[in-house]
């Protein structure tokens, strides 16, 4: 009540802001971010104003998307955790069984309207499912619920692995240990983690297929293959350091207007970007990525409920991931596995679902002030 | 027990939490920062070097092939021309199923298995992003249909180039020689800087005697490309120097009338202007059309050529090595003036042949009854060979091999070709050398006849007439007489080169073989006087038959019954006007029988051609041939 009365004195966004139950700065950076997607991105498709208006439509779905879960309060997105876990794994389950074949793994469910990945849905649902785990225990967490929680995130990524796509399942075992992390485990435990991990990396190597291996290879040394799989590195390391402090100008980047940047528009569009931007341009996006990232655990450190605080937490540090895991890949940091650019890279899936997601932090931000009076 | 453990302490897990997240933000900043240090790594302090790759990248530098310099004739007329022509590339890197590919061009142009076979070759040798042709030479028709459906080959491209084109076809080929595909071991030796963008080069003849002349220097130019290798545009070009057009002192128009004079006979003519050297005519007989190895020639083709038993690939005009017969006996006869032996009028009776002292042996003379009362003069005109016999014996072999030596016999003659071998004046010491055997008197009779060991080439001959025509002094042979200078465009004359002259005690001397040798055309009883029946001015000739195989002693040549590959060589060397000589020139022509009946007449037309500048008339031979049937040329 005293929100409706107190709003309005302020100025008169900030009562629409309010409205929508959005946070402004963290909508704002969005809008900011997705909008400077467009511009690289009509370089980078080479001028093709058809890509730029399927993006729009995106942009607009992604955005609803936000605004709708924004209104939905986590208490309920709580409610429905356990139920979207289940339904995530059978999805995994029958696309192993049945799914559409793309570039030889079996990722897509089609449903004949309409055709997904039922791992990008898991990026949400397995930390929505841990959140609600956690927020039940006792924190820190006890090491049973260590395991059980290991348990719950280990199911999806190796039904994942099997698909195989390696990429999206380390993402999304990240979100998982992200929620792990903030519900506090404590340091000896993840020192003695890191440990085990390390000394099992050689068994790992073994279960590893030849073009994963491959990639890891060619990572540590691009020119091992200079035509084949190292190329994309080293042609993409060539645009980034042709960039220079301001780069060579927008649409003017030859290493991408010449086709030498392999997937431009999509995984690879960070280094057209920083090919006509510099590396100007680069710290600027990554200051907005910062910004945004630092913004998002800001407003789950704010929330009232455990499971708000560990979603929130472990979404934007899964957010985190994904544009870690995206520029460590373009420059030649971490080995080639196909995540896009957020918010920045062409194409539906991921837009939709990073929007959706923040649209859960808005809720987590909006919720808490009705929850605080 | 349970119940406690679900307890949950609300502000702890708040702390914790809060803890975390503020970890969590200073972990990704340093992350971030981690990224930020790769990013200034890469783009500050590596800049310039990403910026090279970044050029290297998407700038090429293709060579642009110099045009080859032509070659005309004495005239002007084109004898090596440059053609466009139109090649099939594909690049392979850009091809999804080359076997389907393949399969698809064929329904628009022939695809032959040697050129498929090639190609594959190719392919395997380069990158994949490399083109290599599949067709070398596409018609107008074919580019044309290609042309249209170029969309539905991705990766298949039309080239066009310069080819070398002889016009002349087979007219020239033994003095041209021929420019093909640059093989392995050329590639090799070449200059590959200048090299780039050639693909031909000089095998054989003028072609490859001034390579570095008639190829020029490659040019270049930057291009802007894009991934795919496609070139987008042109961003600085360096234009190529072409080749220096040569123009040769052959004269095409004599060519063609030596050419149609040898017909059907296996043979060599070659004229010099004993001025100074100018190769005028240069025709080995059969020869090939040089057009068929500028793309490469068929294996089947090739070996047609090859094992023709006429051998239309062997040059006989350069390397073809002869013994000159009596072509040299008025040279031996000027030998003998030269050691004081004899004199021009100084007769001696002439019988059926020769013997040595103390010896079985007969030398027979070509006439079976024996010439009779002969001097120098009628010894040459109606070259006897028992009067050689007998100057032979008195010269000796030494004498002989220092003498006729002077007149360049046994030495290439350094002509401006590729190849040329040296022939063969025997000595002694060549002998001992060589068969690790003495040497007998009786080779020395033969060697006075120009039989035996000796052995000359048809250029040599023509040389060896040019120092007689001189008197003396001769000229070094050429091919080309001029090129044209690069700066100035106009051509400019290359230096006549004097060769070691002949010196004898006295003028006289070659007067006295001189007039033999006009005998030999003009007198009535002369070897040639076929020729010399209706001639308006005055040839010096010398008739010559070399054989092909020994008759027995007591044997008789009999060219009537002896299989055609086995006749005589008829050879005739002459030169005219007598005067004034215009021209030297030495025709062979194998298993011709005697050098009267079908060499002289070949070198009539030539000398008609040149001299009277008009077509020769054809009645002359043919006529006189009939009379002169049936008599016997058994030797000489």
């Amino acid at each position: 009540m005293s929100v409706a009365k107190s709003s309005l004195y302020e100025h008169p966004l900030r009562v629409i802001y309010h409205f929508l139950k959005i946070d402004t700065a963290l909508f704002m950076a969005l809008v900011i971010l997705s909008m400077s997607g467009l511009v690289v991105l009509y370089s980078a498709s080479g001028g093709d104003l058809g890509a730029i208006q399927r993006q729009l439509i995106r942009l607009a779905i992604g955005f609803t998307g936000l605004l709708v879960f924004a209104q939905v309060s986590s208490d309920q997105l709580k409610s429905w955790s356990l139920a979207l876990y289940i339904a995530g794994v059978a999805l995994l389950v029958i696309v192993l069984i049945s799914g559409d074949t793309g570039k030889g793994a079996q990722r897509w469910l089609n449903l004949g309207f309409v055709r997904f990945q039922p791992s990008e849905l898991m990026k949400i649902w397995l930390p929505m499912m841990m959140a609600w785990y956690y927020a039940k225990r006792p924190l820190p967490p006890s090491l049973k619920d260590i395991f059980v929680g290991f348990a719950i995130l280990a199911v999806p990524t190796a039904l994942i692995i099997k698909q195989p796509d390696l990429g999206t399942s380390i993402l999304v075992a990240l979100a998982g240990l992200f929620v792990i992390f903030l519900a506090g485990i404590r340091y000896r435990v993840i020192a003695v983690f890191i440990g085990l991990l390390l000394a099992s990396a050689p068994v790992f190597w073994f279960y590893l297929r030849d073009y994963q291996r491959g990639r890891i290879l060619t990572l540590l040394d691009p020119e091992r293959d200079p035509l084949g799989a190292g190329y994309h590195i080293i042609q993409s390391k060539i645009a980034i350091g042709s960039g220079g402090i301001y780069g060579r100008g927008w649409l003017n980047g030859t290493q991408s207007q010449l086709d030498f940047i392999p997937e431009r528009s999509t995984d690879f569009i960070f280094s057209v970007m920083s090919e006509e931007f510099g590396f100007f341009g680069t710290s600027l996006l990554i200051m907005v990525y910062l910004f945004i990232i630092v913004r998002g655990l800001v407003i789950s450190a704010r929330a009232q409920t455990c499971y708000a605080r560990l979603l929130g937490g472990a979404i934007s540090l899964s957010f985190f991931s994904y544009v870690f895991v995206n520029i460590g890949m373009v420059s030649g940091l971490l080995p080639v596995v196909g995540v896009p650019l957020p918010l920045i890279s062409y194409g539906g899936t991921s837009m939709v679902t990073l929007l959706t997601m923040f649209g859960i932090l808005m809720s987590i931000h909006s919720h808490r002030k009705l929850l605080g009076h | 027990m349970a119940r406690r453990i679900t307890l949950k302490n609300l502000r702890l897990e708040y702390l914790i939490f809060r803890e975390r997240a503020i970890l969590s933000a200073i972990l990704v900043a340093g992350t971030f920062i981690l990224l930020l240090v790769r990013l200034y790594d890469l783009q500050i302090t590596n800049f310039s070097h990403y910026q090279t790759l970044s050029d290297d990248n998407r700038v090429r530098v293709l060579p642009i092939a110099p045009t080859r310099g032509l070659i005309l004739d004495r005239n002007g007329e084109i004898l090596a021309d440059n053609t466009p022509n139109y090649q099939l590339v594909i690049t392979p890197l850009q091809v999804e199923d080359m076997s389907q590919l393949i399969r698809t061009l064929s329904i628009f142009i022939t695809i032959q298995d040697h050129e498929l076979e090639r190609f594959y070759k190719t392919v395997k040798r380069q990158q994949a992003f490399q083109q290599a042709p599949l067709k070398l030479k596409l018609t107008e028709q074919e580019v044309a249909k290609l042309a249209v459906n170029q969309h539905r080959f991705p990766g298949v491209e039309i080239t066009a180039h310069s080819t070398r084109y002889y016009p002349q076809k087979n007219t020239f080929a033994h003095a041209l020689g021929y420019v093909g595909r640059i093989n392995e071991k050329e590639l090799s030796q070449l200059d590959n800087q200048n090299y780039q963008g050639t693909s031909h080069v000089g095998k054989l003849g003028i072609e490859k005697r001034y390579e570095k002349e008639l190829h020029g220097t490659v040019g270049h130019k930057h291009v802007e490309i894009n991934a795919q290798g496609r070139a987008l545009r042109v961003l600085k070009t360096q234009p190529s120097i072409p080749g220096v057009d040569i123009q040769l002192s052959l004269v095409a128009r004599l060519q063609e009338v030596a050419q149609d004079a040898l017909e059907d006979e296996n043979g060599a003519v070659v004229a010099i202007d004993p001025n100074n050297g100018d190769v005028l005519t240069f025709v080995s007989r059969p020869n090939y059309d040089p057009n068929a190895f500028v793309n490469g020639i068929g294996q089947v083709a090739y070996a047609a050529l090859r094992d023709n038993k006429h051998r239309p690939l062997y040059n006989r005009a350069l390397i073809g090595q002869y013994p000159p017969g009596s072509t040299v006996k008025p040279i031996v006869a000027l030998a003998g003036l030269e050691y004081n032996l004899t004199w021009p009028e100084k007769t001696m009776y002439a019988g059926p042949f020769f013997q040595l002292p103390g010896k079985e042996r007969k030398y027979r003379d070509w006439k079976k009854e024996g010439h009779g009362i002969v001097d120098m003069y009628s010894a040459i005109s109606q070259s006897c060979d028992v009067y050689f016999y007998k100057l032979g014996d008195e010269l000796g072999i030494d004498r002989m091999h220092e003498f006729l030596t002077q007149f360049n016999l046994g030495a290439r003659t350094q002509l401006d070709t590729v190849g040329e071998v040296k022939g063969l004046m025997p000595s002694r010491e060549w002998k001992r050398a060589a068969r690790g055997e003495p040497w007998y008197p009786g080779e020395t009779i033969i060697t006075s006849i120009g039989q035996g060991y000796m052995l000359t080439t048809p250029l040599q001959l023509a040389v060896m007439t040019g120092y007689i025509a001189n008197h003396g002094k001769m000229f070094k042979p050429r091919f080309v007489r001029a090129m044209r200078n690069v700066d100035t465009f106009k051509f400019e004359t290359t230096p006549v080169v004097e060769m070691t002259p002949v010196k004898v005690k006295r003028e006289n001397y070659w007067r006295a073989i001189e007039q033999a040798m006009v005998d030999v055309v003009h007198a009535p009883n002369g070897t040639a006087r076929r020729i010399g029946a209706d001639v308006t001015y005055k040839i010096a000739g010398k008739t010559g038959t070399a054989q092909v195989y020994g008759i027995a002693q007591d044997e008789e040549y009999d060219e009537e019954n002896t299989p055609k590959h086995l006749r005589d060589h008829a050879l005739f060397i002459a030169y005219a006007p007598v005067e004034d000589p215009q021209i030297a020139i030495a025709v062979v022509v194998e298993n011709g029988g005697s050098g009267s009946s079908s060499a002289a007449p070949v070198a009539r037309k030539i000398l008609d051609a040149y001299l009277l500048n008009e077509q020769p008339i054809e009645t002359i031979v043919k006529a006189d041939s009939h009379q002169q049937e049936g008599k016997q040329f058994v030797s000489r």
